[in-house]
């Protein structure tokens, strides 16, 4: 199980995440983010991706 | 016999950070060494123009995380290099003690570039935290703020400290504000919506000095005029920091060369194996876009080159005989960059500044609102750029990828 954790007041919202771990994050229609918080370990290598590619570093992994 | 000399990196920054880390997912379990001339660990700089300004101001609020596979990494921090030997693989630091290396990884990025004026105290650029933390102290209501420079740096200071209550005037030599990344009409929009925020632009104009004995008091421009300033701050662009590697034998024509391996290259032509290039500093091929070699100052490139040169790197010296192969495997990073700027938040694709001349179409919107524009090179899609419109954005992301 991997947790993901996003600082809202954080994230701008520019869906670089969504590239590396689409499964995981979202834009929706209203350009806001929408993730998965649980998911199955085997995401984790694209969450790590998700992670560094975060322009506001917004995201991180709940160990 | 092992070679148990260490992997040195030069450059204490994202880049750095990120070849190490790629560096161990490829399998090198040696010894790394980071040299770093700020002392700070590894942090993020796009909030040093925005959010850090505008609130609190910290390095842990902007350090990026450490993983468990680089624990060990051993970071000499506060060290500036002073020069390096390729031939005997070694280098010296400013302390003048001698640091040998099995390979090297240049990533030492970029400095402000300064005017020629008086160092007077009210006077900045914005690169480092600690020029955010000095910048921070001084933007307080009421102050006059006089940025000279009108592109990402200068436009995202001017915002932030308007926000916060200063007179702010930019002065620039351009005639529109970021007119080489945005293009002549988003250009003319971005100055419209800062001048609806009371930011007032002084275009076609350059600085030619400082008034006052201790402290700022006014800044001369070239046509006579005194612009009254409490604070100005510096965004005329950046320096590469390759000084360091001027008896390198390097091709040090803007940034150093290196082929889409991130491997630099000699003077002589000659691709070396044991040293790499990363982040703003690296003139790299983008096959995404043709081989011609480019410096690219985006937020995106010190991952994206740190990645690969760790992965090369890691192959060359695993010594496994994949090394070829991964060397060979084409580079393609897309050029990506944000920018927030009052209510707007700017997001680009691509390369737009290949376009044609009339190469610029609106895609989607209106200018005068949230738009996309399209930036094409023949009818090849090479650039994209959003005011707004941050989902109906990423299609056109996938659209440059394929080519």
């Amino acid at each position: 199980m991997v947790i993901v954790k996003v600082d809202m007041d954080m994230c701008q919202h520019y869906g670089q995440c969504v590239f590396e771990a689409p499964q995981i994050f979202t834009l929706n229609g209203d350009d806001k983010l929408e993730y998965v918080a649980e998911s199955d370990e085997a995401n984790r290598g694209d969450i790590e991706a998700a992670v560094d590619v975060c322009p506001m570093q917004a995201i991180r992994i709940v160990e | 016999m092992a070679d148990d000399r260490p992997v040195v990196v030069v450059g204490a920054s994202m880049g750095g950070l990120r070849v190490t880390e790629s560096l161990r997912k490829a399998g090198y379990e040696g010894a790394i060494t980071v040299i770093g001339e700020e002392t700070h660990l590894p942090y993020n700089r796009p909030p040093l123009s925005k959010d850090v300004l505008s609130s609190g101001v910290s390095h842990e609020k902007v350090a990026f995380p450490q993983r468990a596979a680089t624990a060990d990494v051993d970071w000499m921090l506060g060290s500036p290099v002073a020069s390096v030997n390729v031939d005997e693989r070694s280098l010296l630091t400013a302390d003048g003690v001698a640091h040998e290396w099995r390979a090297l990884v240049v990533a030492t990025g970029l400095r402000p570039r300064r005017l020629a004026l008086p160092e007077l105290a009210g006077r900045h650029t914005l690169r480092t935290l600690d020029d955010a933390i000095a910048l921070r102290e001084e933007l307080r209501p009421g102050q006059r703020v006089v940025v000279n420079g009108s592109g990402f740096i200068g436009c995202e200071v001017a915002a932030t400290a308007r926000k916060l209550g200063c007179e702010v005037t930019v002065v620039s030599s351009n005639e529109l504000p970021m007119l080489r990344p945005l293009g002549r009409v988003l250009a003319a929009e971005l100055q419209s919506r800062h001048e609806a925020q009371g930011v007032v632009f002084v275009t076609g104009r350059s600085v030619v000095g400082l008034s006052g004995d201790t402290r700022v008091e006014g800044v001369l421009l070239d046509d006579g005029t005194e612009l009254p300033a409490d604070v100005v701050v510096e965004a005329i662009g950046a320096d590469c920091n390759t000084e360091w590697l001027a008896a390198s034998g390097l091709d040090l024509t803007d940034g150093v060369l290196t082929d889409s391996a991130l491997r630099a290259i000699g003077l002589d032509g000659r691709v070396r194996d044991d040293v790499y290039v990363v982040g703003d500093v690296a003139r790299f091929p983008n096959l995404l876009f043709d081989a011609v070699p480019r410096r690219v100052e985006h937020w995106n490139i010190p991952t994206d080159t740190g990645r690969r040169a760790g992965a090369v790197l890691g192959a060359y010296l695993a010594d496994d005989g994949s090394y070829q192969e991964v060397a060979a495997l084409p580079f393609t990073p897309m050029p990506s960059f944000w920018s927030n700027q009052f209510d707007l938040a700017i997001q680009a694709y691509g390369l737009p500044g290949l376009a044609d001349p009339d190469g610029v179409r609106l895609l989607e919107g209106e200018v005068s609102g949230d738009s996309i524009t399209g930036f094409y090179r023949g009818e090849r899609l090479v650039g994209v750029i959003g005011f707004g419109m941050k989902a109906a954005l990423l299609p056109y992301r996938a659209l440059i990828a394929a080519g």
